[in-house]
C-alpha cells in the first residue's frame, strides 16, 4: 500500500520529539478524525535551525511529519513557507489517493509553527 | 492473526473439490451418469452442513454464493414474501455491514427497521427487544456472534422472543458457524446464513438454511435451482468444498475450539499485564474462542498494523485509517466507544495455523510496538514516557 520511502520514514522517523525552548509551535488536525501533528521549529538568523514533531496517527500520518522536517530544516522562513502537501507526497514517492487529504497534514502543521514564530517575533517588537 | 479477513483453504478440504473439475464436472440437473455424481455430491455437501448447524433435514439448507447472499436472500426473501403481514423487521447496531446495508435498502421501499442498541459489551438487550416489536414485526436479524468484537448473542432467547410473536427469526452466523456449536432446533433460528470461507473453505460459496415452513421468495429468478430460492447452476467445486468444511468443521469444533480459547486468553492476558492502558473490547467470556480485540490509548491502529506486519505478524484494527469510508467500525461506536479510541483498536482473529509460540511473539514484539509509537505522540502523558 506505501512506498518503500513512506515505510522508512514510518520505520525510522527522523527529528522525533519536542523542542522544549521552540521559537515556533503548531499543530493541526484532530484525535476524533485519527490524525494529530505538532511541529516545533528552533529559528537562528532567519533560518530553521531546528525542526521537531509529535504525531498520533497513521503511517502516512507520521511518515508525512517526519519527512517535513527533513525538507524544513536548514531553509529560512520564506522557503519554508513555500514547501506545500504535494512536496511532501513527492518526496515520499507518493501516497495511497485516499490518504492525501486526511493524513497528508504536516505541511499545515509546520505552516501553523511558523506562523506561531512569527506572531511571536512580532509581538515582542 | 487475521483469519476474519482471510484464511486458507483446509488441504482436506481442496484435495475434496480437486476431481470436481476434470472428472465429476457433471451438472445436477443432467439425467445421465456425471448429473448423478454431482447430484449425489450436492445431497452429501448438503447433509454434511445441515449436521453442522443442527439442521432437521438436509432439504432446509440451501447454497448460495457467499454470506452476503445468505443475508440477502434471508432479509428481503422473507421481507418480500410477508409484507401482507407487515413492514417492519428488527435488528442491531452491530450487525455485519451487508445486513445493515440490505435493511437499509429495504427502508427505501417503505420497510422499516430498528436497530436495537447494544450495551458496552456488545451485547442486545431482551427487555428492549420485546418493547420495540409491533403488529407489523415480521423479522428479527440478529448476528450470531460479532466477527470483530467476538461477543456471542443470546440466540436461544431471541428466538424466544420472535417466536412467542409469530416474527421470523435470521441469525448470521458467518462469524461463528464453525468456531462454536450451533444448533438451529434448539436455538429457535428460522433462517441461519453462513459461508464456506470462513472455516477453511473455499471462497464464493455459502449456505442459508431455512426451517420447513418458512415463506420466503428468492432474490434470483432463473431455472429454479435450490428449491426455487436460488437459481443458477450450482458451484459444485464449491460447495463440495464447503462441505468438506462443514464436516471437519463439526470433528474438531470442541477441540479447535478448546485451543483457540486458550490461546486467546494467554493472548489477552498477557496484553491487559504488561501494556499499560490497553483494555479489552467486547465481553469477557460470552465470546468467540478466536477473538481478541484490544485497544491501546494515545495511539492509532494503522500505525499499529504497520509496525506488527514489520514484525511478520499480521492483524485488523477498527480505526478510520483502514477503512474505505475513512470512518470508524460502527461496531466499535456501537459499543460506546469514543472515536479517538476505535482508532486505537487491534483484532486477532486466531486460526488453525497459530501455536503458543506465535501468542508468545506476539506478546514480546507488540508492547516495544506500543511504546515507539506512545513515544512519538502528541497525546501521551509525558509520567508515561519516563
Amino acid at each position: 500500500m506505501y512506498s518503500e520511502k513512506v515505510m522508512d520514514h514510518f520505520m525510522n522517523p527522523r527529528n522525533v520529539g519536542e523542542i522544549p525552548d521552540a521559537d515556533g509551535v503548531g499543530t493541526v488536525g484532530n484525535p476524533v478524525c485519527g490524525d494529530l501533528m505538532t511541529v516545533y521549529i528552533k529559528v537562528k538568523d532567519n533560518r530553521l535551525e531546528d525542526v521537531k514533531f509529535k504525531t498520533f496517527g497513521c503511517g502516512a500520518a507520521i511518515a508525512t511529519s517526519s519527512m517535513i522536517t527533513e525538507l524544513a530544516k536548514g531553509k529560512t522562513i520564506e522557503e519554508a513557507l513555500k514547501i506545500t502537501r504535494g512536496d511532501v507526497a513527492d518526496n515520499l514517492g507518493g501516497l495511497p489517493p485516499i490518504k492525501m487529504h486526511c493524513s497528508n497534514l504536516a505541511a499545515d502543521a509546520l505552516n501553523a509553527a511558523i506562523k506561531d514564530y512569527l506572531k511571536k517575533k512580532e509581538a515582542n517588537k | 492473526m487475521d483469519h476474519a479477513a482471510g484464511m486458507p483453504v483446509d488441504p482436506r478440504v481442496f484435495e475434496a473439490m480437486k476431481p470436481c473439475f476434470l472428472e465429476n464436472y457433471g451438472n445436477p440437473s443432467s439425467s445421465h451418469s456425471l448429473g448423478t455424481n454431482a447430484r449425489n455430491a450436492l445431497m452429501e455437501s448438503r447433509e454434511k452442513v445441515a449436521r453442522l448447524i443442527g439442521a432437521e433435514s438436509p432439504k432446509e439448507v440451501l447454497f448460495t454464493s457467499g454470506g452476503t447472499e445468505s443475508n440477502n436472500l434471508a432479509i428481503k426473501g422473507v421481507a418480500y414474501r410477508n409484507k401482507d403481514k407487515g413492514n417492519h423487521i428488527i435488528t442491531t447496531t452491530i450487525e455485519h455491514i451487508s445486513v445493515i446495508n440490505i435493511c437499509k435498502h429495504l427502508q427505501k421501499q417503505g420497510f422499516e427497521t430498528t436497530y436495537l442498541p447494544v450495551d458496552k459489551q456488545g451485547v442486545v438487550d431482551l427487555e428492549r427487544l420485546k418493547d420495540k416489536i409491533t403488529e407489523r414485526t415480521i423479522l428479527i436479524s440478529v448476528m450470531y456472534a460479532n466477527g470483530e468484537i467476538g461477543t456471542i448473542q443470546p440466540i436461544k432467547e431471541i428466538g424466544k422472543i420472535a417466536h412467542e410473536n409469530q416474527i421470523y427469526f435470521h441469525v448470521d452466523a458467518v462469524a461463528a458457524a464453525g468456531k462454536i456449536p450451533i444448533n438451529v432446533q434448539e436455538e429457535n433460528i428460522d433462517l441461519l446464513s453462513i459461508s464456506s470461507n470462513d472455516m477453511y473453505g473455499p471462497k464464493g460459496v455459502g449456505a442459508l438454511y431455512t426451517k420447513k415452513g418458512t415463506r420466503i421468495q428468492p432474490v434470483i429468478q432463473g431455472g429454479g435451482q435450490e428449491r426455487g430460492l436460488r437459481s443458477g447452476t450450482e458451484n459444485i467445486p464449491g460447495i463440495v468444498g464447503m462441505g468438506k468444511a462443514a464436516e471437519i468443521a463439526q470433528e474438531e469444533i470442541v477441540v479447535e475450539g478448546r485451543r483457540l480459547s486458550q490461546l486467546r486468553d494467554k493472548l489477552i492476558k498477557g496484553v491487559l499485564d504488561t501494556i499499560e492502558r490497553s483494555y479489552l473490547n467486547g465481553h469477557l467470556t460470552k465470546r468467540l474462542p478466536n477473538n481478541a480485540n484490544l485497544r491501546f490509548s494515545y495511539i492509532e491502529g494503522e500505525s499499529l498494523i504497520l509496525g506488527l506486519d514489520m514484525l511478520g505478524i499480521q492483524v485488523s484494527s477498527g480505526s478510520a485509517c483502514t477503512s474505505k469510508t475513512l470512518e470508524p467500525s460502527h461496531v466499535l461506536l456501537a459499543i460506546g466507544l469514543a472515536h479517538e479510541e476505535a482508532h486505537g483498536s487491534l483484532v486477532f482473529t486466531l486460526g488453525k495455523q497459530n501455536s503458543e509460540e506465535d501468542v508468545d511473539y506476539v506478546l514480546e514484539g507488540l508492547p516495544n510496538v506500543v511504546k515507539r509509537l506512545r513515544a512519538m505522540s502528541p497525546l501521551t502523558p509525558k509520567e508515561m514516557l519516563r
